[in-house]
């Protein structure tokens, strides 16, 4: 039972613990067992067991006195390692923050724990997210769980196939791979991502999850640890959209510590069972046939729109123009954005600190030099040398200026009736780390984002939705962009689609088996 | 030195500019790869420049529509000192310590993390 307990969505968990049908405690237990299981994925750099089981046994005693804090109260969680939590160490997957631990808690993370969430621990990534495919950070690479699944395995040659100890296994995407590999492998049942760039949306496609990042300013960034401050976000990953609903539901919402969440009021939203898409227009952007998009994921991408029509839903061709610059521009006002915020770290307050002791500013530099890796080194340079006063307009204005042009076509779409965008998440399905790691950090990020960084310039909700599994047995995301502040109809676009598409549940076959064996759902109907 | 030469004159980036972009950053390029890589970032931003942006206004925030929220500005939280202190790693008396201020990088030349040799 163990394992169908596991690969339930979180309502569903819920509504167990709440009939008593399990404990919080034992729930707990087995996450904890099946992260130890799957260590091999390298998905979290802190496993808080102890805290995990003391939080367990508090919710257990709160369900005995029929008082549970909400709908989360027993959920195991994990949680992206640039999130701040009080006395839990927080680094970043960097080498400067290695022993760091913070004095308080994301407004994010005290508002899971009010809940009564389990915090299972913090999860792998980017050095402080700079990247896309979870392989830059300090304490390795994160692997793809779909490298060990039956799926995968079925449809490689036996030689090449991935096993935990051999070097062909998968990338997660990222920069928050390692939060979408502990829900995609069911060791949680959500997470908490960060999105710039496309960081949340990026490896849940590539991990067969649901990746929601929501507009600008309906979630608080207090305590997540920043990278570009006008476009973070923090991201959620599920199994499935309702579960996505109901994290936003706990975490939306003004917060007085961050002047950037807007005050309007944030309802908590359940999605209705039956969407007619009748009323719906769907617009599929043209630009995004980018060189590049694989023609597997072409084709998934075709279909689903093929799908709206037929179920009534308006769906025309739009054009976004400037789309194809956001790159570019994001690669300036992101280096610019380090530059400055990584000035906090000189050694002197927190994190690491230089045994260089010439002078202040060789031991700023010391630090800096022996925290950093290249990725971060070279962004805070690249940023300097954007903001040199000789270089101010021609590189960061311009880019602020073509950052405008992005969000204004966006806006016009937006008015002339289009309710959502469809597009791919990303242009190919998970590749090897050996294959991924032939290309440079910014190479990558720049062909990894590329469908998914306008939503961060322009501010907008987009969720990234398991579509189809591909020839080789891996996933494929399609992705959703809706309105500001409109991730209800968002989502219930989203799910009208999940529904339809019946995404086939990750078969962890062997490394599941110890906890049990769930009937094979061989190929969804969508992708037949 | 050739190879240097070269690189400089097609990128514009002088000894002066690596010089003064550690001295600003406080993070040194290492090596010639550390260079090569803000040729290529700077390469890579140019095609920015085929963006016509004519009568454009610069975008700094999304919410730039809306009046940010303000607290009222009264106290709420303090008295963290000592907590705070702790995460430092060395402090004396309730106060960080730094070494010596004021004194600027070494010269380039006197610089030893500067542009390793064995690297060019």
């Amino acid at each position: 039972m163990a394992g169908k307990m596991l690969r339930a969505s979180l309502r569903e968990i819920s509504a167990a613990l709440k009939k008593g049908h399990v404990s919080s405690t034992e729930l707990c237990q087995k996450c904890l067992s099946l992260i130890k299981t799957t260590k091999f994925l390298n998905a979290y750099i802190t496993v808080t067991e102890d805290i995990a089981l003391k939080q367990a046994q508090a919710s257990e005693e709160r369900y005995r006195q029929g008082q549970p804090l909400g709908d989360l109260d027993g959920v195991p969680v994990a949680v992206k390692d640039n999130f701040s939590t009080a006395g839990i160490e927080t680094t970043c997957a960097s080498k400067m923050l290695k022993g760091y631990i913070p004095p308080y808690n994301a407004t994010v993370v005290q508002k899971l724990l009010d809940q009564g969430a389990v915090l299972l621990g913090k999860t792998n990534l980017d050095e402080f997210a700079m990247g896309s495919g979870s392989t830059d950070g300090a304490f390795g690479p994160v692997r793809n769980p779909w490298s060990y699944s039956r799926q995968y395995k079925g449809k490689c040659a036996p030689t090449s196939c991935a096993q935990p100890e051999d070097a062909s296994w998968l990338i997660t995407g990222g920069s928050s791979g390692g939060s979408a590999a502990a829900v995609s492998s069911f060791t949680c049942f959500a997470a908490l991502g960060s999105d710039t760039g496309g960081s949340t949306r990026n490896p849940a496609s590539l991990c067969g999850v649901v990746g929601l990042k929501p507009t600008y300013g309906l979630i608080s960034r207090y305590g997540l640890i920043p990278l570009v401050n006008s476009m973070d976000v923090p991201g959620i990953l599920t199994r499935c959209v309702d579960d996505a609903a109901a994290m936003l539901g706990v975490l939306g919402g003004h917060d007085p510590k961050d002047s950037t969440t807007v005050q309007d009021p944030f309802c908590p939203f359940q999605l209705p069972n039956l969407i007619d898409m009748k009323n719906f227009c769907i617009g599929v952007p043209k630009e995004y046939s980018a060189a590049g998009l694989s023609s597997e994921i072409l084709a998934v991408w075709s279909r689903a729109a093929d799908l709206f029509e037929k179920a009534g839903a308006k769906v025309m061709e739009v054009s976004l123009p400037h789309t194809a610059y956001s790159i570019v521009c994001y690669h300036v006002l992101c280096a610019a954005d380090v530059a400055s915020n990584m000035a906090r770290f000189d050694g002197l307050e927190y994190g690491h600190r230089s045994s260089a002791d010439q002078s202040t500013e060789a031991l700023i530099a010391a630090t800096r030099r022996e925290g950093f890796n290249d990725v971060v080194r070279g962004r805070i340079l690249s940023g300097n040398y954007f903001l040199l006063k000789q270089n101010y307009d021609n590189y960061f204005i311009k880019a602020q200026k073509v950052r405008r042009l992005i969000a204004t076509d966006f806006a016009k779409l937006f008015r002339s009736g289009v309710d959502i965008l469809l597009t791919p998440t990303t242009l190919n399905q998970a590749m090897s780390y050996h294959e991924f790691i032939k290309e440079d950090n910014r190479t990558r990020s720049a062909q990894d984002d590329i469908f998914t960084q306008a939503a961060n310039m322009a501010g907008l909700p987009a969720v990234s939705v398991p579509s189809a599994l591909s020839g080789k047995g891996l996933p494929i995301g399609l992705q959703f962009i809706g309105r500001a502040f409109h991730e209800l109809q968002l989502l219930m676009v989203a799910r009208w689609f999940e529904k339809q598409v019946q995404f086939p549940v990750l078969d962890l076959e062997g490394i599941m088996d110890p906890l049990d064996t769930v009937s094979h759902q061989e190929k969804s109907a969508f992708f037949s | 030195m050739r190879c240097l030469k070269k690189l400089f004159q097609r990128t514009k980036i002088t000894l002066e500019l690596l010089d003064h972009l550690e001295r600003l950053a406080l993070v040194d390029f290492r090596n010639w790869e550390g260079v090569r890589r803000l040729e290529k970032a700077v390469e890579f931003a140019e095609q920015l420049h085929a963006v016509n942006t004519d009568g454009v206004e610069p975008m700094e925030s999304v919410l730039e529509d809306r009046h940010l929220y303000l607290r009222e500005d009264n106290i709420s939280e303090g008295n963290h000192a000592e907590e705070l202190l702790k995460k430092a790693a060395k402090t004396v008396e309730g106060y960080f310590i730094a070494p010596p201020g004021n004194i600027p990088l070494p010269k380039v030349e006197e610089r030893n993390t500067f542009l390793h040799r064995e690297d060019s």
